[in-house]
């Protein structure tokens, strides 16, 4: 269950290119093991819904660590195509080095404080995504998400299907939300529907975009590996020793 | 006058409230490793006087245990605790709004004071509470008029004379009924009951609202907090544990999922949404991590028999407070921080989520509750030592004495000490109770229930 940690070079301290090229290692490395967190966050909270029935405390702790883990990327600005390809490309039991995911957000990256997580600010990054994908949700139904063409589409879509979670999570449709912490009154509804968000309320298949969160489900196209260049690959050897 | 500390106890810092030594004394359930789901123990609890202990597990039964009378004028050790009675007293139940099964396991158990010669206890899953009365039978009547023994009815023609009937001697049987059954209060599962100081109310927690029940009526109770929010997607925070105060009827306390705890008075309002106290401990900056708020859910919540303090448990950490004081508990301790650094494979396999409980020794001098690898630790307050001791069948023999135990965090493991790696997370403990008034424990593992007593001389 506990593999080695991942070896860390003080970025501040090393001055040749060498010690750069580890510094930003160790930033990638950062990342990557966050999108494994949040992956493995968004398969928690579908495998909820498989239980007797969700443990409301555990849902809405996950939910609130995936609520902080987009923050956070949303501050870094570091929504890119870094993410479905760690989705891909990590199995979960690839995430369990933990020293880096376990010590401050932001004496990885250099010293930008997390913000402050009370209700008041969860809101605000959502909810200025929100107007944008609400549009665009019903619209892509089949094109997944994972069927990469280049770096800024990749974002957009990425971006675009993880708002689809959020949108459960937070806002618009209450229906959806109520589904993932039930009320008595509502009736029960299957986990897809409540993930992707999209219909509203009725069932609908599943969403590709989650399928290609999913870790045990096999990897979209190969091409998705070839779009990202020599570092990742380093990085890559690295995670994988 | 002098306090007694053996050699070996200053030598290996035995702590647990004046240097006791804790041996072993009986262990109940199966043996064999594969553990059967229902059998799975979900609570523990002594009654007031301790003489009787009652678990509870996940196939819904109640089983008590009575400690024995007899050995206590030897003194050789206490009492053994045997089965008193076993009761089936929740079943599974089909809810069929949602399509999802109500599980039949006991979340919690709360004994009613005694107050004539049968015991009362409420118990409850997630949805219903129910008040059961444990009774002893050891008489019966005898010499009917118009029934044979076997209770057949006697033909009237050949009654020819009267009798009184007389109670004779039978065999103990003891009898739980269900007196009272508190239903359809609770949307969310039920996590916390707690017997108020009038013996007469009683409130049940669960992950949204609190309830106020008459013991005596069972069609009605009294929403009392609710946080529910009016948009369901604004939910963050959810109710943990709530307990009243052992001594003020009007007060109680309910923890959160973020790591607050909230004192309310009933006095104030019906609606106890706004808490008199607010007792919370500000985040320290250097430890925050993804799993920050996780580790800080409080799991239980528990006042001290004074009322004085509170002790609460998150997943790292025993916090006492000073009711007095609500901005950091006066006392602090780690339970296992040696996990810190292994939070994103605890996450990963759901540990973190685990729910441990504690509990006080009968002055408050000592806490306790449980860790994983069948571990629990004991933490003193006056000599601010700690123990950690282990629930095994290997340290069977009665009067064992309970040999501490060490995590070996990093670097080079000495000997005896077990490297945080090869700590067992399918162990856990999260059951313990102390008896209310002597040094003897219960200490629940997957699906055995372990005593132990303080070494009498």
């Amino acid at each position: 269950m506990f593999a080695r940690g991942l070896k860390r070079k003080c970025v501040g301290h090393e001055e040749d290119v060498e010690g750069a090229l580890a510094g930003l290692k160790t930033v990638s490395s950062y990342s990557l093991q966050r999108q494994s967190l949040l992956d493995m966050s968004l398969v928690k909270l579908q495998l909820c819904h498989m239980l007797v029935e969700p443990n409301l405390c555990r849902s809405v702790l996950i939910a609130n660590t995936v609520r902080q883990i987009q923050e956070e990327m949303t501050q870094d600005g570091t929504w890119r195509a870094v993410a479905p390809q760690a989705a891909e490309r990590a199995p979960l039991d690839r995430l369990v080095s933990t020293e880096i995911l376990c010590r401050a957000a932001w004496g990885q990256e250099g010293a930008h404080p997390a913000p402050g997580l009370g209700d008041g600010h969860t809101q605000g990054p959502v909810s200025d995504l929100c107007p944008v994908t609400s549009a665009q949700a019903p619209r892509h139904p089949q094109s997944s998400a994972w069927e990469m063409d280049g770096p800024r589409e990749n974002r957009g879509s990425f971006h675009k299907s993880l708002d689809q979670i959020f949108e459960t999570l937070e806002t618009k449709n209450p229906s959806c939300m109520e589904e993932l912490f039930s009320d008595v009154d509502s009736p029960y509804y299957d986990l897809d529907t409540v993930l992707t968000g999209m219909m509203g309320g009725a069932r609908s298949g599943p969403c590709e975009g989650l399928e290609g969160l999913a870790p045990a489900t096999p990897a979209p196209s190969s091409s998705c590996k070839s779009d990202l260049g020599e570092l990742d690959h380093v990085v890559e050897i690295l995670v994988e020793t | 006058m002098f306090p007694k500390l053996s050699l070996r106890s200053m030598f290996h810092g035995a702590g647990g409230g004046n240097d006791i030594q804790w041996c072993f004394s009986q262990v109940k359930g199966a043996v064999d490793d594969d553990v059967a789901e229902a059998d799975i123990i979900s609570t523990v609890e002594f009654n007031h006087s301790g003489e009787l202990l009652a678990t509870g597990d996940k196939g819904g039964r109640v089983v008590i245990f009575q400690q024995e009378q007899e050995n206590k004028i030897q003194s050789h050790s206490r009492g053994e605790y045997n089965v008193y009675s076993t009761f089936q007293s929740h079943e599974p139940e089909f809810d069929y709004l949602k399509s999802l099964e109500i599980e039949e396991k006991i979340n919690k158990i709360r004994w009613l004071p005694q107050k004539n010669a049968a015991q009362f206890l409420l118990s409850t899953n997630d949805k219903t509470i129910k008040l059961w009365k444990i009774s002893e039978r050891d008489k019966r009547p005898e010499g009917y008029n118009l029934k044979e023994e076997d209770g057949r009815y006697r033909d009237p023609t050949t009654v020819t004379t009267l009798r009184v009937p007389v109670f004779r001697p039978m065999d103990l049987m003891v009898e739980a009924s269900p007196r009272r059954i508190f239903a359809n209060a609770h949307t969310y599962h039920i996590n916390s009951i707690s017997i108020n100081s009038d013996y007469e109310t009683y409130l049940s927690a669960d992950d949204l609202r609190i309830n106020l029940w008459h013991l005596e009526i069972t069609d009605r109770s009294f929403n009392i907090v609710d946080i529910k929010p009016a948009n369901m997607e604004e939910l963050t925070e959810v109710i943990t544990a709530a307990e009243f105060h052992p001594n003020s009827c009007n007060t109680f306390v309910y923890s959160s999922s973020k790591g607050t705890i909230r004192l309310c008075d009933m006095r104030a309002s019906a609606l106890c949404d706004r808490h008199s106290k607010l007792f919370e401990e500000p985040e320290d900056p250097s430890n925050r991590s993804f799993f920050s708020e996780i580790i800080s859910s409080i799991s239980d919540v528990k006042f001290s028999h004074s009322g004085r303090y509170m002790m609460t448990r998150d997943y790292l950490s025993v916090k006492i407070w000073d009711l007095n004081m609500e901005n950091r508990p006066v006392e602090t301790y780690q339970v296992h921080e040696y996990l810190r650094s292994k939070l994103c494979s605890l996450y990963e396999n759901d540990c973190i989520f685990d729910k441990f409980e504690c509990c006080w020794n009968g002055s408050d001098s000592v806490v306790m509750t449980g860790s994983y690898n069948n571990f629990f630790r004991m933490f003193d307050r006056n000599t601010k030592r700690d123990i950690t001791l282990e629930a095994s069948r290997e340290n069977n023999k009665p009067r064992t004495v309970l040999k501490p135990r060490k995590v070996c965090a990093s670097g080079k493991r000495k000997k005896d000490e077990i490297s945080v790696d090869s700590l067992d997370f399918n162990k856990k403990i999260l059951h313990t109770a102390w008896h209310p008034k002597e040094n003897i424990i219960a200490v629940a593992t997957t699906n055995n229930l372990y005593i132990f007593q303080d070494k009498v001389n």
